[in-house]
């Protein structure tokens, strides 16, 4: 058995776990920590919002041991490129590194990426020497635009963002898969281990999730779940799976049947 | 001095510069940035970048958040 564990590069980093997490939706930052813990992932998504000045100055930093992960800032709730592109200015003055998750949202109630400004955003990005992940349309096209303009990633949804409605075009995955030469990362949509699975069993490079985890009902026990899936999808691709047949085709020898 | 930090308008005592705001509004954060008038300052500046009547200051910090 090939035993070699592949890992996964997104820029010049390397990562162990293939799984990336949010770290939204927790009750509270004790229950992130430990979610995150469990998971095992070593990439975690931030968002970047404005400091409340009168309140508890607790931050989701402090909880979280920056050895430990690699962050990837979004610019999740942007409208704009203007603003898209701001939030990873400000993300990287902060402290949390140049790789960033662009996400430029076209519409509030599905959450779908404006995918002409996302484009935008990221060509500005990329010449300003970030590593750009954008959320985007499961769209071969608009990829192929991204890895042109020198996005280091594509993350494409599965579903609508926290709907856990699993991977609904797994074919429009396989074809960007095919089509682009960088990583590709299923970004929003799972909601359970076997969507993760699934998604691992394409030949994706990554997954991402925050919903699935913190807002199942035993959020630690999900992400435990969702580490095995992720780990079990990428060994089946690995191991490479059958073809998928109309007719049966017998697992037990036809020679040396009893004539009765 | 008046001014509008994260959309609210605020009274400063004593604070010439960023680097000083920081302080008189006592930010822990451990890493926070900030912005002025819709322009991100890097880090490095916040001492000697000058803060006057009216700014805008945008003061931002990591939070929670997935997708």
């Amino acid at each position: 058995m090939d035993t070699k564990k592949e890992f996964m590069k997104i820029g010049d980093k390397t990562f162990k776990s293939r799984l990336i997490v949010g770290t939204g939706k927790y009750k509270s930052f004790d229950e992130t920590r430990q979610a995150i813990e469990i998971s095992g992932a070593e990439m975690i998504t931030v968002a970047v919002r404005r400091i409340e000045l009168d309140k508890n100055k607790d931050s989701i930093l402090n909880h979280l041991d920056p050895k430990k992960y690699t962050f990837l800032p979004n610019t999740a709730g942007c409208y704009s490129v203007k603003d898209a592109v701001m939030t990873c200015e400000l993300a990287r003055e902060a402290g949390l590194g140049n790789i960033v998750k662009v996400e430029v949202i076209g519409d509030e109630k599905t959450l779908f990426p404006d995918n002409e400004a996302t484009l935008e955003a990221s060509k500005l990005l990329v010449k300003d020497g970030f590593h750009v992940l954008p959320y985007c349309t499961d769209d071969v096209v608009l990829c192929k635009k991204l890895e042109d303009i020198g996005c280091t990633a594509v993350m494409p949804l599965a579903a609508p963002i926290g709907s856990g409605l699993g991977i609904r075009n797994p074919y429009n995955i396989k074809l960007i898969l095919e089509a682009v030469n960088i990583p590709v990362i299923i970004d929003a949509g799972v909601g359970t281990a076997s969507d993760a699975s699934r998604a691992m069993e394409l030949g994706v490079s990554g997954i991402l999730m925050n919903t699935a985890i913190a807002g199942a009902k035993d959020p630690l026990k999900m992400s435990l779940a969702m580490k095995m899936a992720v780990e079990c999808g990428r060994m089946a691709y690995e191991a490479g799976r059958i073809p998928k047949k109309l007719y049966a085709s017998a697992s037990s020898p036809l020679d040396g049947m009893i004539d009765l | 001095m008046k001014l509008t930090i994260n959309g609210e308008n605020r009274e400063i005592l004593k604070s010439q510069n960023l680097e000083d705001l920081a302080r008189e509004l006592d930010i822990q954060a451990p890493n926070f940035a900030m912005a002025l008038n819709k322009q991100v300052i890097p880090r490095s500046k916040y001492a000697t970048t000058q803060i006057k009547e009216n700014d805008q200051v945008e003061i931002v910090h990591a939070v929670g958040g997935g997708i």
